[in-house]
């Protein structure tokens, strides 16, 4: 353990801002690549299927 | 028949040469005959390097000694610019006219077609605008010494520029927007040449040595001019196909 | 006539989309799983017990995220024109798939890498933004991505848009060779010698290992987005097929 302190954790040497921004950002972005791609599947599978039921209907 | 089977086995490989080297000169002919034609296509380009110069004194300052140092690197980029902005209507009317597509399924080399089609717009655009950069070079105080090193320069630069150019050009052809789309995938490609040619000039200015900048603008050159028609005639089958 | 096999047989069996699905749906837990306990195990390491840089304090700490950023912008770039130059020659639809895939997870690696080098280098160099060599890559190395991203957006999904990209992305990357020697030389002439970002002498285990912990974390990390994202587009491109009707009726 590096720090003291959460206050000391949290402040990192005066460098918080930096650093936890940069792990704030790249965070967000993982989860955006993760996240966007599950959304996109849940509303592609969605859309198929009412597709697919649209054709059966017009048989 | 049977004579041009006799004519053409005993030297097979010597006649595709001639062949290829035949296809590109008549591919080059009637594009520089085209352009010819047009002539008032020719000097667009011309007027653009002209006219976005002229806004860099406007829009910075009209100081001799300031501008002589920011000369390199405006002339070289608005060249750049230049170039790219022609690319649009490299292959445009030939694909319209359905041109395009004869050539790309005609028997002869596509890449030979594609290699004649870069270098007849590099004589046409990157050319004129190395020819014409003396000029724009006395307006923006280019110490009288660099002058020659700047039209060496982009004499070997412009050509990789079209060589590059060429292939977003035949990617984009069959887009019905295919302007800025040609920038964004050209612009980052064109850095390497901008970086040593504004700096063979720059270093003209102050005296020192450029062979090692031409040196590298040439093997660029060489690079392009050998991959180049490969990728250019790929594109222009995917564009002609689709 | 039986033609002679060039790639052994794995490759093969690639070139079927459901086959592809089933591998990605039996590999996604496993994958997840994997990047999930290697992020969290890198981010509490870096954060807490790596030491600080002697000269750089606790700023020094953006290196773990920096770095793998940076590596993989790269790696998904080379990834990207590989697959694109596998589609062209074997007509793999699910290699074109996979660089389509690729481009914005590629794109959004090389923004983090920019986007904490510049972070970084406010209490580095006192500026947010300095030209320096490897920044000044990774930014032609996103504006690359762009244009990638731009012709797909241009073309749609089509068979022709992925031949498309494909030439663009191996044109690209002859040129990334080249753009990153100019670009040093570049630097070199224009900049007194600052110190580097991330050019250190000899980095102590302490500080490496957990750096190689979120490396790994990262590459896992692209393995589950870019079968996430390859997994909407088989079901996309392969709509018409029956395994397809029969999979969304199960779901």
């Amino acid at each position: 353990m590096q720090f003291d302190s959460w206050l000391a954790f949290f402040n990192m040497g005066g460098h918080g801002l930096y650093v936890w921004l940069s792990f704030g950002i790249a965070l967000l972005v993982l989860m955006l690549n993760i996240v966007s791609p599950l959304f996109q599947f849940k509303s592609t599978v969605q859309s198929l299927a009412k597709k697919y039921q649209r054709e059966s209907n017009r048989q | 028949m049977l004579l041009n089977q006799g004519i053409y086995s005993g030297n097979r490989d010597g006649f595709e040469v001639v062949h290829m080297i035949r296809a590109f000169w008549a591919e080059l002919n009637r594009d520089l005959l085209l352009a010819f034609r047009r002539r008032g296509d020719l000097l667009n380009p011309l007027l653009f390097f002209v006219m976005v110069v002229v806004l860099f004194p406007l829009g910075v300052s009209p100081a001799a000694d300031f501008l002589a140092q920011l000369a390199p690197g405006v002339l070289w980029v608005c060249a750049l610019l230049a170039a790219l902005l022609s690319l649009d209507n490299l292959f445009k009317s030939d694909y319209e006219d359905g041109t395009l597509e004869q050539l790309v399924l005609s028997s002869e080399s596509n890449y030979m077609t594609a290699m004649a089609k870069a270098i007849a717009h590099w004589l046409t655009t990157g050319l004129l605008l190395a020819l014409m950069a003396p000029l724009l070079a006395l307006m923006l105080f280019l110490p009288t010494e660099a002058i020659p090193v700047l039209v060496i320069s982009l004499l070997l630069g412009t050509p990789t520029l079209s060589l590059i150019g060429a292939i977003a050009a035949a990617l984009t052809v069959g887009l019905k927007k295919g302007g800025v789309l040609i920038s964004l995938l050209v612009i980052p490609l064109y850095i390497p040449v901008l970086i040593f040619g504004a700096s063979a000039v720059q270093n003209a200015t102050l005296g020192l040595p450029v062979a090692a900048h031409f040196a590298i603008l040439g093997a660029m050159l060489i690079m392009s001019l050998v991959l180049a028609p490969f990728a250019i005639a790929a594109s222009l089958r995917m564009s002609v196909s689709s | 006539m039986a033609k002679k096999q060039i790639m052994p047989l794995w490759f093969y069996r690639l070139a079927s989309p459901k086959y592809c699905y089933q591998i990605t749906a039996t590999l996604l837990p496993y994958f997840a799983a994997i990047t999930l306990a290697l992020l969290s195990i890198g981010i509490v390491w870096a954060l807490l017990f790596a030491p600080q840089d002697y000269q750089q304090g606790n700023s020094f700490r953006i290196i773990y995220i920096h770095v793998p950023s940076a590596l993989l912008a790269q790696s998904i770039y080379l990834t990207m024109a590989l697959s694109g130059a596998i589609g062209i020659i074997w007509k793999m639809k699910i290699a074109d798939m996979v660089a389509y895939a690729c481009a914005p997870i590629g794109a959004s690696m090389a923004f983090v890498a920019l986007i904490t080098g510049a972070i970084w280098g406010k209490p580095t160099w006192g500026s947010w933004w300095v030209w320096d060599a490897r920044l000044t890559s990774m930014l032609i190395l996103l504006f690359l991505y762009f244009g990638v991203m731009a012709l797909y957006s241009a073309m749609g999904n089509s068979a022709s848009a992925a031949r498309a990209a494909a030439i663009l992305s191996l044109v690209g990357l002859v040129n990334i060779p080249i753009i990153k020697y100019s670009v040093d030389w570049w630097n070199t002439l224009h900049q007194p010698a600052t110190f580097t970002l991330t050019e250190k002498p000899a980095m102590p285990v302490e500080m490496w290992l957990p750096l190689l912990v979120m490396v790994l974390g990262f590459y896992f990390f692209f393995a589950t987005a870019m079968l996430l994202r390859l997994r909407n587009e088989i079901l996309l491109r392969e709509k018409r097929t029956s395994w397809v009707k029969q999979l969304v009726s199960e779901l």
